[in-house]
């Protein structure tokens, strides 16, 4: 079952001058398709200006596409009536933490989405509670987000969105404003809400290591999709991925460059583990 | 010697129910020309050691010596200091107010008392230095990208021609090549112009392939103060307390686990690449 | 010194006041802060200090936490008694050159002060022990019979917990931007009242425009959670009232008639 079918998505800025003649355009979005069945983990990378967070803002209809057509979980994002049905099952993390939090405790925060939806006040008790659990942050239910760590911060949106019961989520570069532990915590929990509760997550990203678990990967550059495939086969690539303003956890690139001094190193390394086996066989 | 920190204490909330240390007991010496990489968990007292040594946050108690003066005498103008020990804050470009580029970044000699037309001259040539073209000199701030916003940023700290430039997550937020860029021209300044530089960073990987000695701090005092190999070499008392080594260093503690005789030590790729090459140089076994 | 504004700031606890209704507890500031102006004298003066003090203890906020907030307000403490002191006419008890103080400034002033003290921390225990979602919907369910005159309660009741809870946050960020802009020479502190408000130019100018970021931001995360308006939502914690508010509105009623009388009387 499809979750996103997208053909030939264009989007415009125009930037007019003060008598409203077009100055310049930029095309964000250039023709892009995209397809994520339900349940699938993809991850979409590139560089900051490639279209990706563009992309991210049509799934859930904050953005309208100027051309080409979308349907998010069976329905036509053009239909101004489905808005808010799409909006319900594609939810979305932001990337700045503090600017998503409307809410001065942590539970009365995760409730505004259900009491937006108009979910009765028992039911919405017991949504808060199950998401808080399912990013494991129920402890700090009454706190105020204020003390929360960033890696915090972003749970309790995560957990926001989940109390809406979506089929998906997609997140616009969760982690980039958060430390190496914060990143660690959103992902596994992500990861989580994946592999044990069947939400399709959508990942924008550009750090190459958060896409190791994704089932597949699209990467963009100049509003174009330019690579396809699963994170083995876009990680084969190192120099295409550069030339995108990309890079490749290092581990990647340590088998790339032995692989070209002659070491018969298989392509495609993700982990320490495989380039520690793959090294000791040679050896 | 640029800057000595002697016993520098430095406690939040003194006195009061939510006192914390945030630093104890901190004692360095910072030599002229070093490029010294702070690392430590949030919360250890990166932020607020570098915020002293530019005089802007005032130590508990402890001595701070700038050049052999006392930063705190009644003589030593600290505002004169923070033209001297720039500061880089985490999402600089959040700093700029003007209306153009150039007028932002001399914002700094203005208020170092500099004349209109050295001013101007210290901003050409700070913007020149940060890789940023000309036409984009005169624009509103706000038309550019985070990326070139940022190099405004610390143009506009450059431009006071400091002496010891300290960067607080510079990369924070960039894309892998933004990444790259930034810190390519903060090395680029570092050897063109001697600066002393210290950069505070949450990536081991960036930290060990640019400096030469490596501070790390965990809960308010000084952890290790070393080389980079020095330091990641405890790569197990680092991950106690939150923090972690290159990814190549764990990889070659793994191989040498399995009996390959590499150097445990390296700590950037280039380096881990030689040493396996070697190994397998060294074993007489050929590579294809 | 920005941290400290104890104003707007929650502080959990479990208290009685906690546990009531906001709209309670807003109703009962409301006659509070009147009262402080409608008593006289001693006695006034005594049942005003009791049912503060009464409700500053059965709030649980320790004592030392409330009254970081009044530092805040120290220079306008300092205005008002001046003013009270030197301008009030009477029968002077200390003349020098032209100014003159009198029995009744001394008296204006120093009740002035209190009363200012008072309706601080007064206002601040409604803000500590209710949250300020609590406090916006408390607002808006006392205001909505305005909606029939086109009053959009709901938008401003959102729009007073937005800006509550951004408060801390902003605070943060001036500080921050306050810093960075020392690390590049500026000063706020020397020069005349025109120099001054030159300088905070570097300060307010990027701050305004963090605000409005922020704003844009926030927009689009509410609306990515199906926000469209007061039409249609529920709540979480819907406010009902219970005995314990019965029981709170009597006795602020009767505080409220005590102070009254002693000023008749």
């Amino acid at each position: 079952m499809k979750f996103i079918e997208a053909r030939k998505l264009i989007h415009e800025y125009i930037r007019r001058d003060e008598e409203g003649n077009v100055e310049s355009i930029l095309t964000a979005l250039d023709e892009v398709d995209l397809d994520v069945k339900q349940g699938e983990f993809v991850a979409i990378l590139g560089h900051n200006g490639s279209g990706k967070s563009t992309l991210a803002k049509h799934l859930n209809v904050l953005l309208r596409p100027g051309g080409g057509t979308l349907w998010v979980d069976g329905k036509d994002a053009e239909d101004a009536d489905n808005l808010w049905a799409i909006r319900q099952n594609a939810g979305m993390v932001f990337q700045n933490p503090d600017n998503q939090i409307i809410a001065s405790v942590v539970e009365e925060d995760v409730a505004f989405g259900p009491e937006n939806i108009g979910v009765p006040t028992d039911e919405i008790w017991k949504r808060v509670e199950k998401s808080l659990k399912s990013v494991g942050m129920i402890q700090y239910r009454e706190h105020s987000p204020n003390k929360l760590s960033g890696g915090q911060k972003q749970r309790v949106a995560i957990a926001g969105v989940m109390a809406m019961e979506p089929k998906c989520i997609i997140l616009d570069e969760p982690t980039a404003m958060l430390d190496p532990n914060g990143r660690r915590e959103v992902l596994e929990a992500v990861e989580r809400l994946n592999k044990e509760k069947g939400v399709t997550i959508i990942l924008i990203t550009h750090y190459m290591e958060e896409v190791i678990c994704a089932d597949r990967v699209y990467v963009m550059d100049n509003g174009k999709v330019v690579m396809q495939g699963t994170p083995r086969g876009i990680f084969s690539q190192v120099d295409t991925l550069k030339d995108y303003r990309l890079d490749v956890p290092q581990i990647t690139l340590l088998a790339y460059e032995l692989r070209k001094e002659g070491l018969q190193i298989p392509e495609g390394i993700l982990t320490r583990q495989e380039l520690v086996e793959a090294i000791c066989r040679l050896y | 010697m640029s800057i000595i920190l002697d016993k520098v204490n430095y406690v939040y909330s003194e006195k009061t129910a939510y006192q914390i240390q945030a630093l104890k007991d901190i004692s360095l010496k910072i030599e002229d020309g070093e490029f010294i990489g702070v690392i430590g968990h949030t919360g250890s007292g990166k932020s607020t050691l570098i915020q002293h040594l530019n005089g802007l946050m005032r130590a508990t108690s402890g001595g701070i010596y700038y050049q052999g003066q006392d930063i705190y005498d009644q003589d030593f103008s600290r505002h004169k200091l923070r033209g001297k020990v720039g500061l880089v804050f985490q999402y600089p470009e959040h700093q700029l107010f003007e209306t153009t580029i150039f007028a932002d970044v001399c914002f700094g000699p203005k208020n170092q008392g500099f004349c209109k037309k050295d001013a101007e001259l210290k901003a050409f040539t700070a913007l020149r230095s940060v890789g940023l073209p000309e036409d984009y000199w005169y624009r509103s701030p706000f038309e550019l990208s985070g990326g070139q916003k940022r190099r405004v940023a610390i143009a506009g700290v450059l431009a006071m021609e400091p002496e010891v430039l300290i960067l607080d997550e510079p990369t924070a937020g960039l894309d892998p090549k933004g990444r790259d860029e930034i810190l390519d021209q903060v090395a680029k300044l570092h050897q063109e112009r001697q600066l002393t530089v210290i950069l505070v960073s949450h990536s081991m990987e960036d930290v060990a392939k640019y400096v030469e000695r490596l501070i790390v701090m965990n809960q308010g005092s000084v952890l290790f103060d070393g080389t980079p190999k020095e330091v990641f070499s405890h790569y197990q008392k680092l991950e106690s307390v939150g923090l972690a080594a290159p990814q190549v260093t764990y990889l070659m503690h793994d191989l040498r686990k399995h009996g390959m005789q590499v150097q445990g030590t390296a700590t950037t790729l280039e380096e881990a690449k030689h040493s396996i090459l070697q190994a397998f140089a060294e074993k007489g076994k050929p590579i294809c | 010194m920005l941290r400290d504004i104890t104003i707007g700031q929650y502080y959990p606890a479990e208290s009685v006041l906690h546990k009531l209704d906001p709209r309670t507890k807003l109703m009962a500031t409301l006659l509070y802060v009147v009262s402080l102006f409608v008593f006289r004298g001693a006695p006034g003066f005594a049942v005003v200090t009791a049912a503060l003090c009464l409700v500053i203890w059965l709030s649980k906020v320790p004592f030392g936490y409330m009254v970081k907030g009044l530092k805040a307000i120290v220079v306008i403490l300092l205005i008002t008694a001046v003013f009270n002191l030197f301008l009030t006419p009477g029968e002077a008890i200390f003349t020098f050159w032209k100014l003159k103080i009198t029995y009744e400034g001394l008296q204006n002033a120093g009740f002035m002060v209190i009363r200012l003290i008072y309706l601080i921390l007064g206002s601040s225990i409604l803000t500590l022990t209710t949250t300020p979602n609590q406090l916006t919907d408390g607002l808006e369910k006392s205001m909505k019979p305005l909606n029939k005159i086109h009053v959009p309660v709901h938008e401003i009741a959102m729009m007073m917990s937005i800006a509550l809870r951004f408060i801390p946050i902003l605070i943060e960020e001036a500080d921050k931007i306050m810093k960075a802009q020392l690390a590049r020479g500026a000063d706020f502190e020397s020069g005349n009242l025109l120099k001054k408000a030159k300088s905070m130019v570097p300060l307010l100018v990027p701050l305004f425009i963090s605000a409005f970021r922020r704003a844009n931001d926030l927009a689009m995360a509410m609306e990515a959670r199906c926000y469209h308006g007061g039409e249609g939502r529920t709540k979480m914690k819907p406010l009902k009232y219970r005995r314990l508010d019965g029981t709170a509105y009597i006795i602020v009623f009767v505080y409220f008639a005590i102070v009254i009388w002693i000023r008749i009387a």
